[in-house]
């Protein structure tokens, strides 16, 4: 995928407090379609996956006192681009202490693109154990998927040309809690 | 990311830290119980070993296997080699059936570098006579900083014999990459001085084990190689044991935190007691499941990408 240049100009999509609020969306609507968020396992896809799985729990715990595990899921050693690119290293993956068998996941990314690390995800999944269902919950939906992959709770959908960039940063990741569109023709 | 696994003194700080990482994350994977990756799926690993191993070997294999790489095992004993087929020729059939790693163990020092000559695939470095062993230096260091939490700044005593020891040789490289600080021990006749200071200026050398034992936050001892000792480098196995052999008392000469490696196979009684063997903070088992895993990163890292 092309990367525009460093110097390209780029555009604030969600501010610190739209990020905010995109979370509590999600976190309500979790608890909405997950009928109070029971036999619900989060995890999430580092790097940045992570910590708003996190930030769902917390905010879910927050809105009904319900406490949701939290886990984190590395996807390297799964991804179907691993051998295009130089060596990368690995994330980490915890698992909650009660595992996730006959658990509902919920996967959490930062940006829905192509749909391959969902899919990396799901591959992922089926080595750790049997969970009853999966859904995926994602901060920005940028469209151009190459596999047939949704996702069930999606923050904000950022029409976007595959020449731009969607830009994530977080407070626990990147000091800042924004979300970029970069390049472009604007 | 390095080609080639040919000698610790390949890695610098950087690259050993994310082999010891990435380590510990495949050590986390293992717990699982689907523990097989695709990482390496139709990759081809070649396991040439010139020279008898166990753990090495089946080591080796294991990761490979963890990580779905195609895993060939070729020992001299029982191939053409035994009718006169040369290093070169070997690899030139190795070459020809696309093996995308050969994993080396040889009789002979730099066996490896030559081979990496001639091969296209990266060639990992699984002991060459008495000259390096860098997978068994990273698990030894992955070892260490899973038990006492660091390396920078570690204590560590080498013991034995030192002359012949690809583990002392890759250790002393590797740790001194890493921060720590190695002290060699050993009989005047088993430490090659200049050696020992062409290594690393860091190294220390030391013939008095009593001496290196209440300062040592890791002891390592190195086998008795006797298939190596044709000369007479000590009067007799009994003094040996004697004046550098890790025996109980001794055991209580050292911290509280210290702990006791060994790289196997050991002589029981020779260079290691069996008490001291067996006790709790020996790390010879740990070790050996150390050593997948760290494989496994070594394999990842060097295949694993473009």
């Amino acid at each position: 995928m092309a990367q525009p240049r460093a110097d390209a100009p780029s555009k604030i999509i969600l501010a610190e407090s739209d990020l905010h609020r995109v979370v509590d969306r999600i976190a309500h609507q979790i608890l909405e379609k997950t009928s109070g968020a029971t036999g619900t396992v989060l995890l999430g896809i580092p790097t940045r996956g992570v910590p708003l799985a996190h930030r769902l729990a917390a905010r879910i715990h927050a809105f009904e006192g319900v406490d949701v595990p939290v886990g984190s899921l590395d996807i390297t050693l799964y991804r179907d681009d691993l051998r295009l690119k130089a060596t990368r290293a690995l994330g980490k993956t915890e698992l909650p202490p009660g595992g996730i068998d006959g658990l509902r996941v919920i996967l959490v990314d930062d940006v829905l693109f192509s749909g391959r690390s969902a899919r990396a995800a799901l591959d992922a999944l089926n080595d750790i154990g049997r969970p009853s269902s999966v859904q995926l919950a994602v901060l920005v939906d940028r469209g151009h998927r190459q596999l047939p992959i949704r996702a069930d709770y999606v923050g904000k959908n950022i029409p976007t040309a595959l020449s731009e960039s969607v830009k994530v940063t977080l407070t626990e990741t990147d000091g800042a809690d924004e979300v970029k569109l970069i390049g472009g023709l604007t | 990311m390095i080609k080639h696994l040919r000698s610790a003194a390949d890695l610098d700080a950087e690259t050993a830290t994310l082999i010891l990482d990435t380590a510990a994350e495949m050590a986390a994977l293992s717990g699982r119980e689907v523990k097989k990756l695709p990482a390496l799926r139709g990759r081809t690993v070649v396991n040439l070993f010139y020279e008898d191993s166990t753990r090495t070997r089946i080591s080796f294999e294991a990761a490979a296997k963890r990580l779905s790489a195609d895993v060939i095992n070729f020992s001299a004993k029982g191939s053409s080699v035994s009718k006169g087929e040369s290093l070169k020729d070997t690899a030139l059939t190795l070459q020809a059936m696309g093996a995308d790693a050969v994993v080396i163990r040889h009789s002979a020092s730099g066996a490896p570098h030559r081979l990496a000559n001639w091969v296209d695939g990266s060639v990992v470095n699984a002991g060459d006579g008495t000259h390096e062993h860098p997978t068994q230096a990273l698990l030894d260091a992955y070892t260490m900083r899973s038990r006492l939490g660091r390396l920078d700044g570690l204590k560590v005593a080498i013991v034995g014999d030192v002359l012949h020891s690809r583990v002392a040789r890759s250790n002393v490289l590797l740790l001194t990459t890493l921060g720590a600080q190695v002290t060699v021990v050993g009989p005047p006749t088993l430490i090659p001085l200049d050696v020992a200071a062409a290594l690393s200026e860091k190294t220390q050398v030391s013939f008095d084990l009593d001496a290196v034992l209440p300062d040592s936050d890791v002891v390592m001892m190195l086998r008795v190689q006797t298939e190596r000792m044709q000369d007479s480098y000590f009067p007799s196995a009994r003094e040996y044991s004697r004046r550098y052999g890790l025996d109980v008392p001794r055991l209580h000469k050292m911290p509280e935190h210290a702990i006791v490696m060994h790289p196997g196979p050991m002589n029981r009684g020779m260079e290691i007691a069996p008490e001291v063997a067996d006790s709790p903070r020996s790390t010879i088992v740990e070790q050996v499941a150390n050593g997948v895993s760290v494989r496994m990163a070594v394999l990842y890292l060097l295949l694993g990408g473009k």
